[in-house]
């Protein structure tokens, strides 16, 4: 080691329960570690497994076909003008990354209380890697869109530019939810419980199965608090920005945003907090 | 000039163990406590860990809260290589656990300069599926180590692992003791300032426990601050310098270790050198004799709990007839720390086997002789054997215990032999040698 005595970091183990926000010095201390962290969920994933990667491509694609069976076809729910194949795809994905971190990060906590009680680094660390382990199972399964949009003939528009922004969107929602409520979970155990309810109720207060254009303009301004809502119709847009059902509806991304982002401060401060006592209430 | 790398001030630290039952006055109807419990549990798990201010001041004499550390201070400096011990429940544990930033102090504060790396077990972080290779690099990460530092030390790891061509298979098909030295291999290398090494270390074979003890002393002598934690007092004391000694959370000594160890063996409690019944109902036995106290003592007759292998030592008894007309003979077995009974010895003055002793109080003394026991800690059981009744007065196991030390490391008499003599017993045996030179031996 290089380090001379003076400038060997000094940790100061306070009984107070301050509120403090994220310790990003120290995070950037353990990036190694999140690195391998997220590395070791991929591969432990699918170990041994004969589909491997394969299967961040049919499990979606799996779904797709059901919902486009069931309400593209039997039922008919509209999908304002877009074949709902096409219409579904481009909401299915993002969706299955988001539900799909959401519940690892959330029980992310619990499902580590073993190695919480025997070794310390930020906590953070642990929703953190299945937030950033699923963008690579995301990123695959983007093969999806690709082909569905191809096999429609859809042209690109201008407002793919808005891409980057939604893929920050999309992983900023899992991450403001997981972080109440991986910290929540360590003291109130009904958390895993409520999980699977909660899913579903995100699910269905968004334009993922149906056109968000079914909701009345009264309501509109509560449906767009669901962050999702603002994620879905952004990625809709960006895609599909050629169909003029298919424009960009800021109040929804500016209200997804907005959302997210406290939720992910307040929820930051929260999981702080909480993370000082989570071994001993574990 | 010494630099400080460790310095606790006042640092407790509380539980709540339950929290009593709060019945409402409608808790006759079940309807009514379905409904009630929720709200009722909310507030009982949201005061797991808080505490009011009369609480923390130790005012309340509430039976729900644990004082796992009460009012803990102390130092460490650079280079300094101390061992705690205690009974189990004192403290240790958490003490290191708080240390170690894996739970906060409920009071106090303290402070560590460096890197500080707790080893509370083997393989934290390790996974069956990944390789060997792999494996490093998680745990040595996860031990706070960085990528390029392990990219640095990786063929050191493998070659101090032994595990060689299997670094590229699953660790799930490693043998146990494979993925063991893995993960000590990793851990062994890592370059904290201040090393936490937890007694479940000294698990696994005897050459993987003088290893980690090895590495510990090296590290110690690079200039690292090594804390350890053990129940073993041989290790303890061959190891450290400095001692602490905890007991019900609290910190009662922090002396040199010889000290240290001397007091924890004899403290009171379940397993000392010295024990007395003070209320003779209480003693084991029945009216005809009851046991009243049981000493190990040194070569002095003075009670001690750690006898260095140089000395003789013995185990006094002493018992109080309170009938007469019953033959009495007690003998003694030693039992080593692994529950293994090593000897048993009966009284050797075999008259009483026959004559029946006078009412009053006997004092007697089992004389162990010197370079006899292993190190390590004895356990001592003392029975009583009534000759005339054909049967067992008292039996009474783990009445005391005590550590024999090698504080010369007299060993096997040379100093490069590192490793300790194996085997339950050390005698000092004699033994003999006969030459004959080539020319005289008789060949066919």
């Amino acid at each position: 080691m290089s380090e001379t005595p003076h400038d060997q970091p000094v940790v100061v183990i306070e009984s107070k329960r301050s509120w403090a926000f994220v310790d990003f010095r120290e995070l950037n201390h353990y990036r190694d570690l999140l690195y391998f962290m997220v590395w070791r969920s991929i591969k432990v994933a699918y170990a041994q497994s004969v589909g491997g990667l394969a299967w961040a491509l049919v499990q979606p694609a799996i779904q797709i076909l059901v919902f486009t069976v069931i309400f593209g076809n039997l039922v008919d729910i509209g999908s304002d003008g877009l074949p709902y194949l096409l219409f579904s795809t481009v909401a299915i994905i993002p969706w299955s990354y988001m539900s799909g971190t959401m519940s690892a990060a959330s029980g992310s906590l619990i499902g580590n209380s073993a190695m919480l009680g025997k070794i310390y680094f930020p906590r953070i660390i642990y929703p953190l890697t299945p937030i950033i382990g699923g963008l690579i199972n995301f990123s695959i399964s983007l093969i999806l869109i690709v082909a569905v949009m191809v096999y429609y003939q859809v042209t690109p528009t201008k407002n793919m530019l808005l891409l980057p922004l939604l893929f920050v969107m999309m992983m900023m929602v899992p991450l403001a939810f997981s972080l109440w409520l991986s910290s929540m979970a360590i003291r109130y155990r009904d958390v895993g419980i409520v999980m699977g309810y909660f899913m579903r109720m995100l699910m269905y207060t968004a334009p993922i199965l149906y056109p968000s254009s079914s909701i009345s303009e009264e309501m509109r301004g509560w449906y767009v608090l669901n962050p999702i809502v603002g994620v879905i119709e952004g990625f809709r847009s960006a895609l599909l920005g050629a169909s003029p059902e298919m424009f960009i509806r800021w109040d929804s991304l500016i209200c997804s945003f907005v959302v997210s982002l406290l939720l992910c401060i307040t929820g930051a401060i929260y999981f702080r907090r909480m993370e000082r006592i989570v071994v001993d209430v574990i | 000039m010494t630099n400080r790398t460790l310095s606790v001030d006042n640092i407790s630290k509380l539980y709540r163990i339950g929290v009593p039952q709060v019945t409402s006055e409608n808790s006759s109807n079940p309807l009514v406590r379905v409904l009630t419990k929720p709200f009722a549990n909310f507030r009982k798990y949201r005061s797991l860990y808080s505490f009011s201010e009369a609480e923390l001041a130790g005012e309340t004499p509430r039976n729900d809260i644990l004082w796992a550390l009460r009012d803990v201070s102390f130092n460490m400096d650079e280079g300094d290589i101390v061992g705690v011990v205690g009974a189990n429940g004192a403290g240790k544990s958490t003490l290191l656990k708080v240390i170690s930033r894996i739970t906060p102090p409920t009071k106090g504060r303290l402070t560590v300069r460096g890197r500080v790396s707790c080893l509370l077990e083997v393989g934290t972080g390790f996974h069956g599926e990944l390789t060997g290779r792999e494996n490093i690099y998680m745990s040595g990460t996860i031990l706070g180590m960085r990528k390029r530092e392990v990219d640095a030390k990786f063929d050191d790891i493998v070659e101090f692992s032994g595990i060689g061509k299997f670094v590229d298979t699953p660790v799930k098909r490693y043998s146990s003791g494979m993925s063991v030295r893995l993960a000590f291999a990793v851990m062994a290398h890592l370059e904290p300032d201040l090393l936490i090494v937890d007694e479940v270390l000294a698990v696994g074979d005897v050459e993987f426990q003088r290893k980690c003890l090895n590495q510990m002393s090296e590290a110690g002598d690079r200039g690292r601050t090594v804390m350890f934690v053990s129940h073993n007092m041989s290790a303890v004391a061959r190891l450290c310098k400095r001692g602490l000694f905890m007991r019900g959370g609290e910190l009662v000594q922090d002396a040199p270790i010889a000290d240290v160890v001397y007091s924890y063996m004899t403290a009171g409690g379940q397993s000392s050198a010295e024990r007395v019944w003070e209320d003779m109902s209480e003693a084991p036995g029945d009216d005809s004799v009851r046991l009243h106290a049981v000493k190990v003592v040194g070569e002095n007759s003075m009670p001690t709990g750690t006898v260095d292998i140089g000395h003789a030592m013995g185990i006094q008894i002493t018992f109080d007839v309170l009938e007469p007309g019953h033959q009495l003979s007690p003998y003694i077995t030693m039992v080593s720390d692994a529950g293994i009974d090593l000897f048993s010895s009966a009284d050797s003055n075999r008259q009483f086997e026959s004559e029946p002793r006078e009412i009053g109080r006997y004092t007697t003394i089992c004389w162990v002789p010197s370079e006899f026991l292993a190190e390590g800690t004895h356990y001592v059981r003392v029975v009583m054997r009534a000759m005339n009744r054909q049967m067992l007065v008292f039996r009474e196991s783990d009445v005391v215990a005590f550590n024999v030390i090698d504080e010369k490391n007299s060993g096997f008499g040379t100093t490069w032999w590192e490793g300790k003599p194996k085997g339950l017993v050390r005698p000092n045996l004699d033994w003999t040698c006969e030459y004959t030179p080539p020319a005289m031996i008789i060949k066919g």
